[in-house]
């Protein structure tokens, strides 16, 4: 098994609100392994987009306050570096990609100013050498013309060409880390495609480990190698994609599998969906968070809630009785 | 760029128009019309009124008599003023570089302020020094400027001695550089005074609005510093609302001298209006509405240049 190249141990991120504090991320912990993907999976507001800004430390604090028994990178804790040191980091060997293309460029630079950035910021390169290198990075996710698409603005190209120099800035200084935050969510369908094969293309290239934030559990399959399921801030079940989709331990999991519609199922019936809401952060039940919405919760489950215990074939889950079991 | 500009500098031809018709219409719409400051005067017979409304040409229809007055002031004859009968434009150019040395040096002097103290503010939202600066905002805005003005020549000229408490020169100084400053101090704070407020409110909300724009967090994934971030993120995107509020300003910062020039004895445009006004100098009243309407829809077109320089998605529409 490869090593881990980023080793988050009970991460939280927390919320001060008049009288007191709300985590909105509780206790968790995963590995991202050199040259894999990693599916972080969950509904709005299970917290994975907080958890992927606090790997990052791009938390806006305050409001936000991070707190982590450990957050190891490449064998640096992230939790112990200056902001400074943090900074050095950042677009070299640890990079982000974000939902939304259209607002994560800034609309009066050339995209090509905006890839040479990184490039003159942490590998030194001249101003030429930098345009140079940005032009080959165009090329590289697929831009036609890529020196006539450096003098362009972010508004004269597509969503999809957005995504894609949004993803040449990332990988720009070949980073052994890139967090994508639900990258493919604002693109249509078949550009969505396009821009998943890209990403799988560029990690075997450059063995860049992908921690692949998404709502879409199709995105997951597609593209992960394992995954971990989000439910109320927490990690509710982890296991490879093939075991887990085959086979989900969770009662939640095993809920956003039925719930994903089928062409074969159009007729049969109505969509099966998870009864009630994610409960919001600060309103959870003293049990399992997903008791009150679970087929099958009895007086266990509401009383206590379980964390994290291994199951066969490498795999975790955060259940008093999980299925398949 | 070119055919923009192009474009603006038309959209200004139907506002000029606009302006000069009403600038017109005030003459005739005064009380006591064009010759109020004639037919008050009881010295001047009504045989002597006839024979100046024929040689003004205030006989003829009005329509006629707009239609010269507009050629005169595209040709630049803009009248004569009825005390002293010099052209209007020699009286009003004779005080242009006062007006703007004062509206100048208080802008200049208002922005660097105003902007410093609107950014401060922005980064350490809701720290000591930003609710300071806020509520040192509202207390400038809330108060008038006359009022400003006169607690200034009370304190430092009366009270404390220190500075001269109006015009522009002392007698026989005309021209000595160190006397005009001295002289310039206290109008120019005056007048920067509810500028550098308006400019410290609208800085720190225009950067407050982009520091939480998606591409800064994108520029901070990017590993770029903090200073980097301002500068070349933060600040072109802030600059846009800001470079508008400068054109917008523009009238505003004339009446501010306006008041400004009333009170401290300023020789300048601004009391060479109230002046007019008192006298019924209609040629200078119709005269200094045109120069300013001219000279606050140029500075609105510099403004709109500027930003289309700025933002290529504002050239295309």
């Amino acid at each position: 098994m490869a090593e881990a190249v980023l080793r988050a141990e009970k991460l939280g991120v927390a919320f001060r609100i008049p009288g007191g504090r709300t985590k909105a991320v509780d206790g968790v912990t995963f590995e991202l392994r050199h040259g894999e993907t990693l599916g972080l999976v969950g509904e709005s507001g299970s917290g994975k987009t907080l958890t992927s800004l606090a790997l990052m430390r791009l938390l806006e604090s305050p409001p936000a306050e991070l707190s982590a028994d450990s957050i190891v990178f490449e064998g640096r804790d992230l939790l112990g570096l200056s902001e400074a040191e943090m900074a050095d980091l950042r677009g070299a060997r640890l990079s982000m990609i974000f939902q939304e293309p259209m607002t994560s460029l800034n609309p009066l630079m050339t995209v090509g100013r905006q890839i040479d950035e990184p490039l003159v910021r942490h590998l030194g390169l001249s101003a030429a050498e930098a345009r140079a290198r940005s032009e080959a990075l165009l090329a590289r996710v697929g831009i036609p013309r890529p020196s006539e698409a450096a003098q362009r603005y972010p508004h004269q190209l597509s969503g999809g060409m957005r995504q894609r120099v949004m993803i040449a800035i990332a990988l720009a200084c070949r980073p052994s880390v890139l967090v994508a935050d639900e990258p493919t969510t604002a693109l249509d369908v078949t550009i969505q495609a396009q821009i998943l094969d890209l990403l799988r293309e560029l990690q075997d290239e450059l063995g860049t480990a992908i921690l692949l934030i998404t709502h879409d559990l199709a995105v997951i399959a597609e593209t992960a190698h394992r995954v971990a399921v989000m439910y109320a801030g927490r990690i509710v079940e982890t296991g490879p994609v093939a075991a887990l989709f085959a086979t989900p331990l969770h009662p939640y999991t095993e809920g956003l599998l039925r719930s994903i519609p089928r062409i074969t199922r159009i007729r049969e019936a109505e969509l099966p969906e998870i009864p009630g809401m994610v409960p919001a952060p600060g309103q959870l039940p003293a049990g399992c968070a997903f008791a009150p919405r679970c087929a099958f919760a009895d007086a266990a489950c509401h009383a206590e809630r379980p964390t994290l215990m291994p199951a066969e074939g490498g795999r975790e889950v955060a259940c008093w009785k999980p299925r398949h079991g | 760029m070119l055919p923009y500009i192009g474009r603006r500098l038309l959209q200004s031809v139907p506002l000029l128009v606009g302006v000069s018709i009403i600038a017109f219409a005030l003459m005739h719409l005064a009380p006591g019309g064009p010759l109020a400051v004639y037919t008050l005067n009881p010295t001047i017979t009504n045989q002597d009124i006839e024979r100046i409304r024929i040689v003004l040409g205030l006989d003829q229809p009005v329509h006629v008599q707009y239609f010269k007055w507009a050629l005169g002031m595209f040709s630049g004859n803009w009248g004569n003023t009825f005390f002293g009968g010099r052209p209007v434009l020699d009286v009003i150019l004779e005080r242009m570089p006062a007006t703007f040395l004062l509206m100048g040096s208080a802008l200049s002097l208002a922005i660097l302020i105003g902007c410093t103290i609107g950014v401060l503010g922005a980064i350490r939202r809701y720290s000591v020094f930003d609710m300071l600066a806020t509520s040192g905002a509202m207390i400038a805005l809330s108060f008038p400027t006359f009022w400003f003005g006169l607690m200034a020549i009370y304190f430092f000229a009366v009270k404390l001695g220190w500075l001269p408490s109006g015009g522009m020169n002392e007698l026989g100084e005309e021209g000595n550089l160190l006397d005009t400053l001295r002289h310039l101090i206290l109008p120019v704070m005056v007048l920067a005074l509810v500028i550098t407020a308006i400019w410290s409110r609208y800085t720190r909300s225009a950067f407050l609005e982009v520091m939480h724009q998606d591409y800064m967090r994108t520029a901070k994934a990017k590993g770029l510093h903090a200073r980097q971030r301002l500068l070349s993120h933060a600040l072109p995107n802030a600059l846009k609302p800001l470079i508008a509020l400068l054109g917008i300003e523009l009238p505003a910062l004339f009446s501010g001298a306006l008041v400004t020039e009333t009170i401290f004895g300023w020789p300048g445009m601004g009391r060479l209006f109230v002046d007019a006004l008192t006298m019924k100098e209609y040629p200078i009243l119709m005269g200094m509405i045109m120069f300013t309407a001219l000279f606050v829809i140029a500075g609105n077109l510099i403004a709109d240049i500027l930003i289309a320089a700025l933002d290529p998605r504002v050239r295309l529409s």
